[in-house]
């Protein structure tokens, strides 16, 4: 089986934003059919310094060497996926998160994040949010440092 | 090995595989007895009842856990105290037929949200000691028993061939089945036993089942330990975990018990119910940041495990050498954790328990064994941890591969490393001086240094020989030391202060001399010397912060509370101080790490839904040890004669050891003692080494006044019948047996200071029966 080279990440044009947030309402509708946004999206708009910013999966799945059991893979399209029938609830993958892009709602004890859907880039009226093809090479990252280097 | 962000499934280790027919073995086994029982669900970490079973008369039945159990012994080791006392006598021994081996839980064992929540708590009477040992231990087995239905498990009895015990929590049916095929020694036991129970081939079928076992080496010694099994989902191995200390494996050999098999048909990061979620969560990730940002600067137990000891020790002379005689040494840094770096694979989750990102069970994968009946085949080590490699120093072995091997026989044989270690440096010591020679070791060079003797002696002892030596050496140092006296070999005093045990148990590896309070940290405890009452050192020694007698019994009074309190609740201690959150420097009391602290109460109200505070958890700790050292009074010792400790962990016993550090203890002398240079000077070696002899082991004694006091026990070490009404207990038939011990301590003139005090200085208090004002 030939490994998947790319992974589609979502590109953000803070530029373009209004703040309006219907990214993270359509967000929630997919993980929790709840238009909510908030704490319920994996995709976050936040605003500092009068200029918005966003905090999402970069795909780089540094998580998957952290779950115990199995939970997290790399899906045939590059994206980190979460099991959540396999997920134990451990947290470890959000506590390690390096970006705090795994992110757990009260909703359920599993936690969740983004899968490049796109549902946020439809659902954003200014065009602000765009997926991008990246190399997975490029990106990833490894949890253990080099001892003594 | 690897470089991370390999699928589970494609992990390769290198290691041997081995077809089982497990059907066949299957076939083999016979039911013996059987019971069906309920499925129930945890409720707020109970499951509310326990499970008894009986090998001689083949009896399988539920216990209810009460309210009353619950308040005065709140889980885990406290359980295991409570099942004990309603089951033996004071005249039980290690292999008496009601004695009992109890594995239990505690009511936040198999929570995944906070790291090191997945220990079980081990309890019998032991070989080595004939008082209760108790013993804390990762892998699955705890955290499933629990789900399964059963907060814990006592056996009482024997079997009368070899048998598995399977708790099979998928149909709700426990059964005893005579197992006659399977290997015996652990890491192929383990293997077998998964596969066999395991519902479906794969490997998430295969996680949902732990093992219990101990090896040929538990049989034929006092050093058994129980291996608990993990099933590692990238290794593809049932991995282990020890309950090493006080010859649990030799209990469980001995009841003819091959395996204990747990198995769950599911569970999740709710399976303990707990009371509130929410801030379950939030306390145990922020935990799991604080790992991951600080403990590569701390203590890089996420990339080498425990072993990141070895060179603070060894540069603070406290890495045990040599038996115990130095505590540096020039070869140390062939065996420091960047060595053992080298060999760890990689980038895997280490925990022994789901969701522990603490990670510091490293392995060494695809390890080619060097000696005995696995020589050649490729296996899986686990470890080795720094008391392993601490035990490599003591018997002066340098090299960390020899050191793995060591390991791996250990562990498959189903031994604890560190009494066996510890045992086998005793016996190179007595080497050295002649008390002991290859004639007399029934052939074996047991010299320093001398690996592959070491190994010898292990594949000797697993296969039963029968050499004098080895069946006395293999049941520990206290009976090596009667024997080595009795045929008169050499000089008693020698082999009485070097022998590195007390109560019967083997020390674990650190160097005590220079630190009082440690001293008392292994002596004064409940079951032997190991460290996970107190561990003072730094304290003590290097940052003098509690120099008086009074500081330092604070001490082992709060910390043997705080360390107990882990073991009530099923928890593993290292998260607790073996990182630290950034800020802890600044507290108000750095050593109890405050900020961790709360974090518990915190945990334990979310899963409970209780509402104590840190104060509580003391006095929940409190009362199971007090109840402990009862006991031990009860099955005729925990008195102060039993905290007795060997010379050698309190000062130089031979000359060398004075020698290699003579600047020290000459100023000792000068600033403590207040001679001359010029008197030290006239003094011979020998004379210096009497009288630091004589003023370290009257310190011990203030030492042991003041612990004494503190804990509200009598001079002789005897908790009072009030301290312990004030903890809450009225069982009559314990107060009335302390009582009893007290008033014949009365007569028999014990019940006395027995520190020697110069006119400045005081005992703890001049009335001798305080407590009977309270």
């Amino acid at each position: 089986m030939q490994k998947t080279k790319n992974v589609k990440v979502l590109k953000f044009y803070p530029e373009k934003c209004k703040g309006c947030l219907e990214c993270e309402k359509a967000c929630s509708l997919i993980h929790f059919k709840s238009k909510d946004g908030g704490d319920k999206s994996a995709i976050r708009i936040i605003k500092k310094n009068n200029k918005f910013q966003m905090n999402v999966c970069d795909q780089r799945g540094l998580c998957l060497d952290m779950c115990p059991v199995g939970a997290l893979s790399r899906k045939k399209n590059g994206v980190v996926w979460l099991d959540k029938n396999i997920c134990i609830g451990c947290q470890a993958c959000v506590g390690f998160c390096p970006i705090g892009a795994m992110r757990k709602s009260d909703f359920r004890i599993e936690p969740f994040k983004c899968i490049s859907c796109g549902s946020c880039v439809r659902a954003c009226p200014e065009n602000a949010l765009e997926l991008v093809e990246k190399n997975i090479d490029n990106i990833k990252e490894v949890v253990y440092h080099k001892l003594g280097v | 090995m690897v470089e991370g962000q390999i699928l589970a499934k494609e992990y390769e280790t290198g290691n041997t595989k081995k077809p089982w027919d497990t059907k066949k073995m299957k076939d083999a086994h016979k039911t013996i007895a059987e019971y069906d029982y309920k499925k129930g669900s945890v409720k707020r970490g109970y499951a509310n009842r326990t499970l008894y079973i009986n090998l001689s008369k083949s009896v399988i039945k539920e216990k209810t856990v009460t309210d009353d159990m619950k308040k005065k012994f709140t889980g885990g080791r406290g359980f295991g105290l409570k099942l004990l006392w309603d089951s033996i006598k004071p005249t039980t021994r290690w292999n008496s037929d009601e004695n009992e081996l109890i594995i239990t839980t505690g009511p936040l064992c198999g929570t995944t949200q906070y790291a090191g929540s997945g220990k079980s708590l081990c309890l019998t009477i032991s070989p080595s000691t004939n008082i209760i040992c108790d013993s804390n231990v990762g892998g699955f087995f705890g955290p499933y028993l629990k789900f399964a239905g059963f907060d814990a498990i006592e056996i009482q009895g024997k079997a009368r061939e070899d048998v598995v015990v399977v708790i099979d929590g998928e149909k709700g049916k426990i059964s005893i089945e005579c197992a006659p095929q399977e290997e015996t020694n652990s890491h192929i036991l383990n293997e077998q036993l998964t596969h066999m129970y395991a519902s479906e081939d794969s490997d998430k079928a295969r996680q949902k089942v732990s093992v219990v076992s101990a090896g040929k080496g538990a049989e034929n010694s006092f050093w058994g330990c129980l291996n608990f099994s993990f099933y590692d989902i990238r290794r593809k191995i049932p991995r282990m975990k020890q309950a090493g200390r006080g010859g649990l494996g030799t209990v469980l050999r001995d009841k003819k018990i091959k395996a204990i098999v747990a198995k769950v048909d599911k569970f999740d990061g709710v399976s303990n119910n707990p009371a509130d979620q929410d801030a379950l969560v939030k306390v145990g990730t922020k935990l799991h940041r604080e790992i991951r940002d600080l403990d590569r600067f701390q203590c890089n137990m996420r990339a080498v495990g425990t072993v990141h000891l070895v060179e603070i020790m060894d540069e603070y002379d406290l890495l045990p050498t040599e038996n115990y005689r130095f505590g540096s040494f020039p070869k140390a840094s062939k065996i420091y954790s960047p060595k053992f770096y080298e060999l760890f694979t990689k980038v895997i989750p280490d925990g022994c328990w789901h969701g522990c990102t603490m990670a510091c069970a490293k392995t060494v994968d695809a390890f080619t064994v060097m000696t005995g009946s696995y020589k050649g085949e490729k296996v899986t080590v686990d470890g080795p941890e720094y008391e392993t490699v601490g035990c490599g120093a003591n018997m002066s072995l340098w090299d960390p591969l020899w050191i793995l091997e060591f390991n791996f026989y250990c562990d498959t044989y189903g031994i604890d490393t560190i009494s066996t270690g510890t045992a086998i440096a005793f016996y190179m010591e007595m080497y050295e001086y002649g008390i002991l020679n290859k004639k007399r070791c029934g052939g074996i060079e047991l010299c320093f240094g001398n690996a592959e003797a070491v190994l010898e002696f292990m594949h000797r002892m697993a296969s039963g020989d029968k050499d004098e030596f080895i069946q006395v050496a293999s049941k520990g140092i206290r009976r090596a030391k009667d024997w080595l006296i009795e045929k008169g070999w050499g000089d008693k005093q020698i082999i009485e202060d070097t022998g590195m045990e007390s109560k019967g148990l083997e020390y674990s590896e650190y160097v005590t001399k220079e630190s009082l309070a440690m001293q008392g940290g292994y002596g004064l405890t409940l079951k032997g010397p190991q460290h996970d009452e107190a561990w003072l050192i730094f304290m003590d020694m290097v940052n003098n912060a509690i120099p008086t007698f009074g500081d330092k019994a604070e001490a082992l009074h709060y910390f043997p509370m705080w360390r107990t309190w882990f073991g009530l609740n099923g928890l593993c201690k290292l998260p607790w101080n073996d990182v630290e959150p950034s800020n802890n420097a600044e507290t108000d009391e750095p050593a109890k790490v405050p900020e961790h602290v709360q974090n518990y109460v915190e945990y334990q109200n979310a899963v409970t839904g209780w509402n104590v505070d840190k104060e509580e958890l003391i006095l929940q700790s409190e009362r199971c040890y007090n109840w402990q050292r009862a006991m031990n009074v009860w099955l005729g010792r925990g008195c102060r004669k039993d905290d007795w400790i060997p010379y050698r962990s309190m000062g130089p016993v031979t000359e060398l050891e004075y020698i290699s550090r003579k600047e020290r203890y000459d100023k000792q002398l000068i600033e403590i003692l207040g001679f001359s240079e010029s008197d030290i000077e006239k003094m011979s070696v020998s004379e210096r080494i009497d009288i630091l002899y004589k003023y370290r082991q009257n310190q011990y004694q203030k030492l042991a006044d003041a612990v004494y006091y503190r804990r509200g026990w009598t001079p002789n070490g005897v908790p009072t019948p009030q301290k312990m009404r004030q903890l809450g207990f009225n069982d009559s038939s314990m107060l009335n047996m302390l009582q009893k011990k007290i008033d014949d301590d009365e007569k028999n003139g014990l019940n006395v200071w027995c520190g020697k005090y110069k006119n400045d200085e005081k005992p703890p208090t001049n009335d001798l029966k305080y407590w009977e004002k309270w």
